[in-house]
């Protein structure tokens, strides 16, 4: 079964992360491992990140059919940052893959413990809403 | 009598693809429905050859199987008409097998090229069409190496085709003339394959089909075929040695490792040679072009035993010339550089204040980190934080922007 | 350059559609159908997801002792993700329109467009 893992710890204005080199290298080799592992457990659908907040737009469509485009999110908005499709036995192992991602080390090695959701995906008929 | 199907067969079977389009596609004049078909073939020679055994005559093989598409295809167009045409036209098949077979010229896989790589297309349908009538790789392949699905990429290659056929490209090789003027198209999509299979080969864990020996691969060809031409030879020098150095790209653990702090040792000393040998023969030629400088400048890097090795005074004058050849913000990027490592960082950073005016640089992500980079050699810490930390947020390229923070990280002292 | 275009709603907002008639809400899944047949048709499509409500979604966080600690609870005035668009497209302009027929077509609700960041390294 597939479920999306989203990563939505992203706020406009927040910078690069400022930890010390060794929390940083801690961290990117965790994220690496995380993926080596789904990779090799067959898990690993697709892994990816996005860009930055700042360069994130609202598209509308306009009265010409052109489409608008603004810049202006809520202050509050915690933007997707990236995701992984994982495509795993049972709903349980993707609670598991979640909390392991949620635990990866952040500054001063600690877990970070971001909140990962996790939706199922349809393979089947399409839902009800798109 | 069959041949086992071994490790050396796909080689063979992209090697023959360009050569069996060819023959069909001017037998039949129809470039678009010839190149399909011959699709067709390639995929049902990797069904069958693993089974069955590879054919005595492959290229036969592959012929027979393309025209019998082509004439499937031409039949039950005609179903609707008198049956003695679809009689004549198989007749007419099995005299044409022989005479196609026979009627292979050398310049085929040249035509392609120059077909696919037109300047009607957009750079990424010139490199998929490239790819599948040229390189003989399957849309799937294609789709993999692009991580983009098969029918989408199915739906570039056919529309690709379609411009193609709208312009009236007849197959045959453009005169002389024509193909001077179309030769950089054709070297361009070739280091578009070439760079894109390079540089998205860190960090990945996918499984993509190696793009950069593809691209290596193409270029020899066109070589082959265009033998006296400096730029030709200048890509392929400049293909081969930066692929020389993709070893020491990478720790596993760690994603970027920068060129002073690459381990010499792995890069190949095999392809650096035959860069060098190449670049040198091409630089003997007289005029200097686009390719053969990033070569020249490549050499100079691959040359140097250690880092601190390098002759920068060399790659500034390559710079320099580069700039009056082909100038470009990048190129001028470069050059800031290459000066800073010769003058020192305080004339790099002047340098780079030229590019604040550009539009095509202000807030590009390079512009940002090389600033950081010589605010580092100043000794300008804080500043140089600054502007690592800025280039990271830039960047859309993963590795890049891990390297950058770390880069910002090490200079605030922990 | 490959963009991803994200389709967001509320709990309340997807009350609201499923109140539409059958037709209006058929209708609306046709256009977004041609949308991505479209999108396959130029050489664009990369990959599109309708994701299940938020019933059926989990917030997961890590504990210190491994165990996932899950909770479900979307309040009524946050926004999910209901969906996505995945494009290859040689700009951001052209990423632009294709969100803008999206929105068009789902009653101008807005698309939010970021672009992937890539495996690639120019440089070395």
């Amino acid at each position: 079964m597939k479920y999306i893992l989203m990563m939505n710890t992203m706020k406009a204005g927040h910078g690069v992360p400022e930890w010390p080199q060794k929390d940083l290298r801690a961290h990117i080799g965790f994220m690496m491992a995380v993926n080596k592992e789904l990779h090799e457990r067959g898990e690993l659908v697709s892994a990816e990140g996005l860009s930055f907040p700042d360069q994130a737009k609202l598209v509308r469509a306009g009265k010409d059919g052109r489409p608008v485009t603004d810049g202006i999110f809520p202050e509050s908005k915690e933007f997707l940052a990236g995701f992984w499709i994982i495509d795993v036995d049972s709903p349980e192992r993707a609670y598991e893959v979640a909390a392991m991602v949620s635990a990866a080390p952040g500054s001063g090695g600690a877990p970070l413990n971001m909140a990962i959701e996790v939706r199922p995906i349809m393979t089947g008929p399409p839902p009800d809403m798109l | 009598m069959t041949k086992q199907w071994d490790a050396t067969c796909e080689h063979l079977l992209r090697e023959l693809a360009p050569q069996v389009l060819g023959s069909v596609a001017r037998r039949f004049r129809d470039f678009s429905s010839a190149e399909d078909s011959v699709q067709e073939a390639l995929l049902a020679a990797f069904r069958q050859w693993p089974q069955e055994g590879v054919p005595e005559n492959p290229r036969g093989w592959l012929i027979q199987v393309a025209c019998r598409r082509m004439t499937d295809q031409a039949r039950s167009e005609i179903a609707r008409r008198e049956r003695e045409t679809a009689v004549a036209a198989e007749t007419e098949n099995v005299a044409s097998l022989l005479e196609i077979e026979a009627d292979m010229d050398p310049d085929d896989t040249l035509i392609l090229l120059f077909m696919c790589c037109h300047p009607a297309l957009s750079p990424s349908s010139a490199i998929a069409l490239t790819l599948r009538a040229v390189g003989g790789l399957t849309t799937a392949e294609i789709g993999t190496a692009f991580l983009v699905p098969e029918a989408t990429m199915a739906q570039r290659i056919s529309r690709a085709k379609q411009t193609i056929k709208a312009s009236g490209t007849p197959f045959r090789l453009p005169s002389p003339q024509d193909r001077a003027g179309r030769l950089p198209t054709v070297l361009h999509v070739l280091y578009l394959i070439f760079s894109e299979g390079y540089t998205s080969s860190v960090g990945s864990h996918l499984q993509r089909f190696d793009l950069a020996r593809e691209a290596i691969r193409l270029t020899r060809n066109t070589k082959t075929l265009i033998p006296d031409n400096a730029e030709v030879a200048g890509l392929l020098a400049l293909m081969l040695l930066t692929d020389a150095r993709r070893a020491a790209r990478t720790r596993p653990g760690e994603e970027l490792i920068s060129l002073d702090k690459q381990d010499r040792g792995l890069w190949d000393r095999v392809e650096i040679s035959e860069g060098i040998e190449l670049l040198t023969a091409a630089l003997a030629k007289g005029a200097v072009g686009l390719y053969q400088l990033q070569a020249a400048i490549a050499a100079v890097h691959d040359e140097a035993k250690r880092a601190e090795d390098t002759d920068w005074p060399q790659i500034l004058a390559l710079y320099e010339l580069l700039k009056r050849v082909s100038p470009g913000p990048m190129v001028t990027l470069n050059h800031a550089i290459a000066a800073a490592m010769v003058h020192g960082p305080a004339e790099g950073l002047l340098l780079l204040r030229a590019l604040d005016t550009d539009p095509r640089l202000a807030t590009h992500y390079r512009l940002a980190s090389v600033r950081a980079h010589l605010l580092e050699q100043t000794g300008d810490y804080e500043a140089a934080i600054k502007h690592y930390r800025i280039a990271a947020a830039r960047t859309t390229s993963i590795p890049e922007r891990n390297y950058l923070i770390t880069q910002a990280a090490r200079l605030s002292g922990e | 350059m490959k963009y991803i275009l994200l389709m967001s709603g509320t709990s309340a907002g997807v009350e609201a559609y499923r109140a539409w008639s059958k037709e209006d809400i058929d209708a609306h899944m046709a256009v977004l159908r041609r949308i991505s047949l479209d999108l396959t048709e130029s050489g664009e499509f990369v990959a599109t997801q309708g994701l299940a409500g938020p019933k059926e979604a989990k917030v997961v966080r890590g504990e210190k002792n491994g165990v996932p600690a899950t909770d479900g609870i979307f309040p009524e005035s946050k926004e999910f993700l209901l969906g996505y668009w995945i494009v290859e497209v040689p700009n951001a302009q052209r990423a632009y329109a294709i969100a803008g027929r999206i929105s068009a077509a789902s009653a101008n609700i807005p698309i939010e467009v970021r672009q992937f960041a890539t495996h690639e390294v120019k440089s070395q």
